[in-house]
């Protein structure tokens, strides 16, 4: 009887074994076995070059209108071409499915001349028509896009986006011919080529969506790989959900003799762990992310397979500034200075990130803040003292919130410890789930909390203007008329530097009132195969696909 | 027998309701909402959104519609823009359940011959071995268990794949890490249940009968040493095959148990009440089974 049973394990365990000898490669790679080198990636062959990357968390969608998160933008670049196109190397504005472009002495109204051979992935010719409807369909009221914002410097655009607008003849989009499009801005907006880079600017291939539900309403089924038409350079092939997402070659592509991958194969791994073993075993060429525990490891012995590269992303903490002591500026200065954030990045988060004394991370859209804080330990005591809290007496132990998650607790941690050493302040840690943070913060129902912003394009407005006293996204009841008034006014000036000295001079106001405090600049850390060509570090973290290539 | 299944039958109904409720108040008056995010939403967009999910209309209507898209499955998903409830289990109940039938398999075919012979000699080096290590299993959680199997199998040999859900070899990580789990309660639950057995009048006197060993273990103690584990593997095994959120999150499977975990992070309350409800129907499902084998196992238990 013992025998048997024991005899009855062994099989179960050799069956399972014997399985997965016998098996084909799975299409996430050759195993750990076949291919020995360390990190090379799944194997290439030519006829059959398929990236295989992780994509973090499971996309929502792949319709360029409703979707509004990152692994969703990272597909959606392959299925996809806008207006204009990325470069490869700093992302600056190239052209896509328009050639080339004329722009109005007032820099107002964008004329774009779309080449003719652009294609969708069903062999019809891309035209000014599908743009036109695709941006209609980002307005109409009843789609509810939540990007539709994107689309609010355009004439009008988002009076019918509120439905006070009937008349979509008034919105500035205008079909010149089948290959001119025209569009009309409310203000300059330097940044407007970058600008329809984004998802929310892809053209859609409306008969298509008409076919599959109701085009202007969510629950649309045209994505599903059986129906889905793109116009990008790779067209979706199989959609696994919480498994893996494949696209293949889109043959009508107007440039497909440059595109040199054969595929791309989005893995959702949420666990930055389950990831990393992936790529050690294999089965994939590029990581999201790499746990922040093995970082320093990777540094050290495989610096060759590890990227670190800047990313247009700030971590800050935001300050509620309409109840005391916080509104006192001087408070919130001596907060502000009394972090190390050397010791932050150097020691626990150890991944190349810069210490932040201003909002705009470095380099953005050619501008680098002068108007960072600055002073020592001496002059945060002194202004605490000048507050009224001479060695922190007197001032009430208050709490800092953060969104449940391992390194926002370190951090907290951290600069608790700083608060309390350098200042004599009790700070009381406070963590919550994700949703109930979000909803917390927007409440202002925190004294202060841990916070981060990406900019949505490479240009200081998308990290300034959202400290408006009426922005969206203030969040801190801080509100100057000073600043208010010189973004304004960047947004009225065609001028391209006077338009960043504006911005100079609102982020210097901002750093004088300090309603958030900066701690550090992001960075993006990936693991990559070595035989994959092309990879650039870009702000943005886009890496155009058709110029991706294996050796 | 029809009596008794009729009669447990229509108990569930309450049952299935009152967790239904639950979930939707819970669920509705937890803090953010499923349009919560980083970026704010313009307010009259938000407005349009909840206005397209249902969400603008008195609590008790939405409630109504709730329970009446529980039966249909047809609600759509929030989170999963173009995908319905009824679509998401049925996509993914299907990994779960081929990996909780494979768990389970493992789990007795070690937990049970484990206790066995635990049970056999108690106080003995053939019990203290297996019983230690049914120790281990009991306190190594499975995403410990879960890395700690990739990095031996999957990257040291290169038997495996470390994880994904492509070939029948995929199967084997997972259903080992959640299988050696579950086997070292059902090795311990089966020794306690076999012992207590063992020292009964009945067994004595079929011993006395000059019966061999493995007669009175197989004919005689075995299907009362069971019970204990056949009550234990009712709720078990209706949590086995509805998914794991560790292990699928350890091993990328594309199973259920992300679904019960995300949709409520996500507030996606269609695929929250879906998910809860078909979890709900399967245990008393289960617990239906459990009764009825108790029954066939206890001359003392009567189905009345």
């Amino acid at each position: 009887m013992k025998a048997l049973l024991i005899a009855a394990c062994l099989a179960v365990l050799l069956v399972g074994c014997k399985k997965s000898a016998d098996q084909p490669a799975a299409p996430g790679g050759s195993g750990a076995k076949a291919d020995p080198g360390f990190g090379s990636g799944p194997a290439v062959s030519p006829g059959k070059m398929i990236l295989h990357r992780g994509n973090g968390s499971e996309p929502a969608d792949l319709d360029p209108q409703i979707v509004t998160g990152v692994p969703e933008h990272m597909i959606l670049m392959g299925l996809f071409e806008c207006l204009t196109d990325e470069d490869p190397k700093d992302l600056h504005p190239i052209p896509g499915v328009a050639e080339r472009w004329d722009i109005s002495p007032d820099l107002l109204t964008y004329t774009f001349f779309l080449r003719k051979n652009a294609k969708w992935s069903n062999g019809d010719a891309v035209t000014a028509r599908d743009f036109f409807e695709a941006y209609k369909r980002m307005l109409e009221p009843t789609l509810a896009a939540q990007y539709a914002y994107m689309h609010h410097v355009v004439k009008n655009a988002q009076a019918y986006n509120e439905g006070k607008l009937k008349d979509f003849s008034q919105v500035g989009y205008k079909v010149i011919d089948d290959h001119t499009f025209q569009v009309t801005l409310i203000g300059p907006t330097p940044y407007f080529l970058s600008l329809v880079n984004h998802t929310s600017w892809m053209p859609v291939h409306l008969p298509t969506l008409a076919k599959h539900g109701k085009p202007y309403e969510r629950g649309n089924k045209w994505t599903r790989p059986e129906n889905f038409v793109g116009n990008g350079p790779f067209t979706l092939d199989q959609w696994k959900v919480n498994e893996v997402l494949t696209t293949k070659r889109n043959p009508h592509y107007w440039d497909a003799k440059t595109v040199k991958l054969d595929g791309l194969a989005f893995y959702p791994i949420s666990s930055s762990e389950t990831e990393e073993r992936m790529f050690r075993a294999n089965q994939l060429h590029v990581t999201e992310t790499v746990p922040l525990s093995k970082i320093p490891g990777y540094r050290k012995n495989h610096a060759e397979l590890i990227r670190i590269e800047p990313y247009l992303s700030t971590y800050f903490y935001r300050i509620n500034t309409t109840k005391p002591p916080l509104n006192d500026k001087r408070v919130r200065k001596a907060l502000a200075l009394a972090i190390d954030r050397a010791s932050i990045t150097e020691n626990i988060l150890k991944a190349g990130q810069i210490p932040a004394f201003n909002i705009t991370p470095p380099g953005t859209g050619g501008y680098t803040a002068r108007g960072k804080f600055s002073g020592d330990l001496a002059e945060a005591k002194k202004l605490l003292t000048d507050a009224g809290f001479p060695d922190g007496k007197g001032f009430s132990p208050f709490e800092l919130l953060y969104n449940t998650s391992e390194s926002h607790r370190v951090i907290a941690e951290a600069i608790q410890q700083m608060w309390k050493k350098n200042l004599g302040l009790e700070a009381k840690l406070l963590n919550q789930e994700w949703k109930v943070y979000l909803d917390s913060q927007r409440q202002m129902n925190y004294q202060i909390c841990r916070a981060g912003w990406t900019g949505d394009y490479v240009d200081p407005n998308t990290f300034l203007d959202m400290w408006l006293t009426d922005g969206g996204q203030n969040e801190t009841g801080w509100s100057n008329k000073d600043y208010d008034r010189l973004i304004a006014e960047a947004a009225r000036t065609g001028d391209a530097a006077a338009r960043l000295e504006l911005f100079q001079k609102a982020e210097t106001i901002l750093m004088d009132e300090l309603p958030i405090i900066p701690i550090y600049h992001y960075t993006r850390q990936h693991l990559i195969s070595p035989k994959l060509k092309g990879w650039q570090p870009t702000l943005l973290d886009h890496h155009p696909y058709k110029h991706l290539w294996f050796e | 027998m029809a009596r008794f299944l009729l009669i447990r039958l229509l108990q569930t109904l309450p049952v299935l309701w009152a967790v239904a409720t639950l979930t939707f108040f819970m669920v509705r008056f937890a803090p953010g909402g499923p349009f919560t995010a980083e970026k704010s939403i313009p307010p009259e967009i938000l407005k349009r959104l909840e206005a397209h999910y249902g969400l603008d209309k008195p609590l008790s209507v939405q409630y109504v519609n709730f329970l009446k898209s529980l039966v249909t499955g047809q609600q759509p998903s929030i989170r999963h823009s173009n995908r319905t409830v009824g679509e998401i289990i049925r996509e993914s109940f299907p990994v779960s359940l081929e990996l909780g039938a494979w768990s389970l398999l493992i789990a007795l075919a070690i937990g049970l011959p484990a206790g066995m012979l635990a049970a056999q000699k108690p106080n003995s080096a053939q019990d203290y071995v297996p019983m230690s290590a049914a120790m281990v299993g009991v306190c190594l959680p499975t995403f410990v268990l879960g890395p700690m199997v990739v990095l031996f199998f999957a990257l040291k040999l290169g038997w495996f794949h470390t994880s994904g859900w492509n070939t029948p070899g995929d199967r084997v990580l997972p259903a080992l890490t959640l299988g050696f789990h579950l086997a070292a309660y059902v090795a311990r639950l089966t020794r306690g249940g076999m012992l207590e057995v063992m020292g009964q009048d009945f067994i004595r006197t079929a011993r006395a009968k000059g019966a061999s060993g493995l007669r009175i273990l197989t004919r005689h103690a075995l299907r009362g040493g069971l019970l204990p584990v056949v009550t234990f593997l009712g709720p078990a095994a209706a949590g086995l095959i509805t998914g794991s959120f560790v292990i699928e999150t350890v091993f990328n499977i594309p199973g259920l148990g992300k679904y019960f975990v995300g949709s409520v992070f996500d507030r996606d309350i269609p695929v929250v009440g879906g998910t809860v409800f078909f979890f709900s129907a399967i245990i008393l499902f289960f617990n239906l089974l459990v009764d009825v084998a108790q029954a066939w196992l206890n001359p003392k238990v009567r189905l009345e």
